[in-house]
């Protein structure tokens, strides 16, 4: 499966994208690599606005079909706006992981420069899908 | 088949693995004083023809009582039907039978109770059901806590004129989750939770009011007052009901203007008959929009590949096998034997059998207030409306009088003076249904010995 992996934006391990606006906020998603492991969405938890988040802490959470998964805040910050859009319609993260479906702001004075660049990211999206890990969304139902 | 779990060999082999010398090695790190060890008051073994003998002879020792207590657990008339269905092997025998595509008949039962509790209650969604009414109070707090974002603070409100039993079970479950209850006096004179005794914590940051209809005491309280309360102050207003009661009361979901949240209870009234605490089961609605933090196994009705109706269990991303450690509970079943009871008993006797079922209990409680308080010396406590249990003060302690009641074969209620001392030499009693005027005569004139 080959996903879409802009060359412009930051990452984590975890599968968010990071973009840094030019009011010096960053917006935060998850990648179209995650959204395809994670399958069609079905719901989505947004953070509250004005939240007070640290790096690594899981602020949001994201419901397809067949997993639910944390998306974790790349940086210290404060949440500044959420995507409402998300709350009716879930589909967004799926057909528009970088545009219509991000999913929160960032203020933060944190370097983004800890985070994963495009290449780096994109072996590690390239591992998961050789050895299918689904580290971030095992698409497998336990009973 | 026998149930053999593991033989000796395997137990060795086990412990082998695990480097392990025996047993006892491994369980060396639970405290001695935690452990049991022998069993001394254990008799010694006897045949089913022994046993047979020796509980026919203990129950002719003691035979039924006349009951009049509730305080939780209700007699009511179950029709003979609802057992004997229960009791076929597809429902009897079968152990978390949730796969869609082997257990329709099931899932269709879990459904049609899920449809029946949101009915009754007028909330949007109910679960699968929980253990018992208490510890779904529980389940009930942890998500108030989970689900209220305006309120930052872990604390609860709890009136104390909810079941004692209740209240120490949420306690239990919850505090070492950080939750704090606070506890709301009950009105002295009326019984109820009066709103005054909220004054004090307006403006607060409370995550949940418990409103429980009726209380512990009998007493109806002013629910659509304490709903606005909580929805004023931010807080989610978690219900505790009867069920039965809810056949006369208004539903959970039309308190006030905005409806309770979280609506819980014990199910036992509905089908369980009262068999030494249980089991029984608990109930858990919601309003749909905290679905997503409702703990247990929900059914919903889908189609098939060829849009044939059936169903599965959904929203299954809450629970354990999906979420892992962040699951709304680690509760990953229901009390499906007891749920399979009442769907039953509530599809037999329909919206107005229940109706009446709680009409008749209504009455019979009043009537039964109404003679035992014509025995010199004994009043009600309360002044306020109640649904079918209440409180009455006796001139000498209630412990003594109970026991001479059941020397008269009569159960005749709750002594209430460990539980609430405050209240003197007071009694709480109940009729149900399965009472008749001989049976009130019976209880008046014991009574009437005995104080």
């Amino acid at each position: 499966m080959s996903s879409i992996i802009p060359a412009e934006l930051r990452y984590t391990e975890s599968h968010e994208w990071v973009r840094a606006n030019d009011d010096g906020t960053i917006t935060v998603g998850i990648t179209d690599h995650a959204q395809h492991l994670l399958g069609d969405l079905v719901f989505v938890e947004i953070p509250e606005v004005g939240r007070a988040v640290a790096a690594a802490e899981s602020c949001a959470v994201v419901e397809s079909v067949k997993a639910a998964s944390d998306v974790y805040s790349p940086l210290d910050g404060v949440i500044v706006e959420v995507n409402e859009a998300l709350a009716d319609n879930p589909e967004l993260i799926n057909e528009d992981p970088y545009g219509e479906g991000w999913i929160f702001r960032l203020k933060t004075v944190a370097a983004l420069d800890g985070l994963l660049d495009a290449r780096a990211y994109a072996a590690i999206a390239v591992a998961e899908d050789e050895d299918d890990d689904g580290s971030l969304a095992n698409p497998k139902l336990v009973e | 088949m026998p149930f053999i779990p593991h033989t000796p060999a395997d137990v060795q082999t086990m412990l082998a693995a695990i480097g392990a010398p025996n047993l006892e090695a491994l369980f060396d790190e639970i405290p001695p004083a935690l452990r049991i060890g022998e069993l001394p008051a254990l008799p010694e073994a006897l045949n089913e023809l022994q046993v047979s003998r020796l509980l026919e002879t203990r129950a002719a020792d003691a035979p039924r009582p006349l009951c009049f207590l509730g305080a939780g657990a209700y007699e009511h008339h179950i029709p003979a039907a609802v057992w004997e269905i229960v009791g076929r092997g597809e429902f009897y025998s079968a152990y978390t039978p949730y796969q869609p595509e082997a257990s329709q008949g099931t899932l269709q039962v879990l459904y049609e109770y899920q449809s029946m509790m949101a009915g009754l209650t007028a909330m949007d969604v109910s679960n699968a059901s929980l253990y018992d009414g208490a510890s779904a109070l529980a389940e009930a707090v942890l998500m108030a806590v989970r689900a209220n974002r305006k309120s930052k603070s872990k604390r609860i409100l709890i009136p104390r004129a909810l079941h004692p039993l209740y209240r120490r079970t949420v306690h239990a479950i919850v505090h070492n989750q950080g939750i704090e209850s606070v506890e709301l006096p009950y009105d002295s004179t009326g019984g109820h939770t009066p709103i005054e005794a909220l004054a004090s914590y307006a403006g607060q940051d409370f995550a949940a009011l418990v409103i429980p209809q009726p209380n512990f005491l009998g007493v109806l309280e002013d629910v659509d007052a304490l709903t606005d309360w909580a929805h004023r102050n931010q807080a989610l207003a978690v219900a505790v009901v009867n069920p039965t009661a809810l056949a006369v009361l208004k539903p959970p979901g039309e308190w006030s203007e905005t409806g309770a949240d979280i609506v819980c209870g014990d199910g036992q009234p509905l089908g369980s008959p009262l068999g030494s605490g249980g089991p029984y089961f608990g109930f858990l609605c919601c309003r749909r929009e905290l679905v997503r933090q409702m703990p247990g196994r929900l059914v919903g009705r889908t189609v098939d590949l060829d849009g044939k109706p059936g169903f599965t269990l959904t929203l299954q991303a809450r629970e354990q096998h999906i979420r892992r450690s962040k699951a709304t509970s680690n509760i990953c079943t229901n009390q499906g034997l007891m749920v399979t009871a009442a769907t039953l008993y509530l599809s037999l006797l329909g919206p107005r059998g229940l109706e009446q079922v709680a009409a008749a209990c209504h009455a019979n409680a009043r009537a039964l207030v109404d003679r035992l308080t014509r025995v010199p010396g004994v009043s009600r406590a309360f002044a306020r409306p109640v649904f079918h249990e209440a409180v009455l003060k006796l001139p000498r302690p209630a412990g003594e009088v109970l026991d001479g009641l059941l020397a008269r074969g009569v159960l005749g209620g709750f002594d209430l003076s460990g539980e609430y001392p405050e209240l003197g030499h007071a009694l709480l009693v109940c009729a149900t249904e399965t009472r008749d005027e001989t049976d009130l005569r019976r209880y008046a004139a014991a009574l009437a010995e005995m104080v």
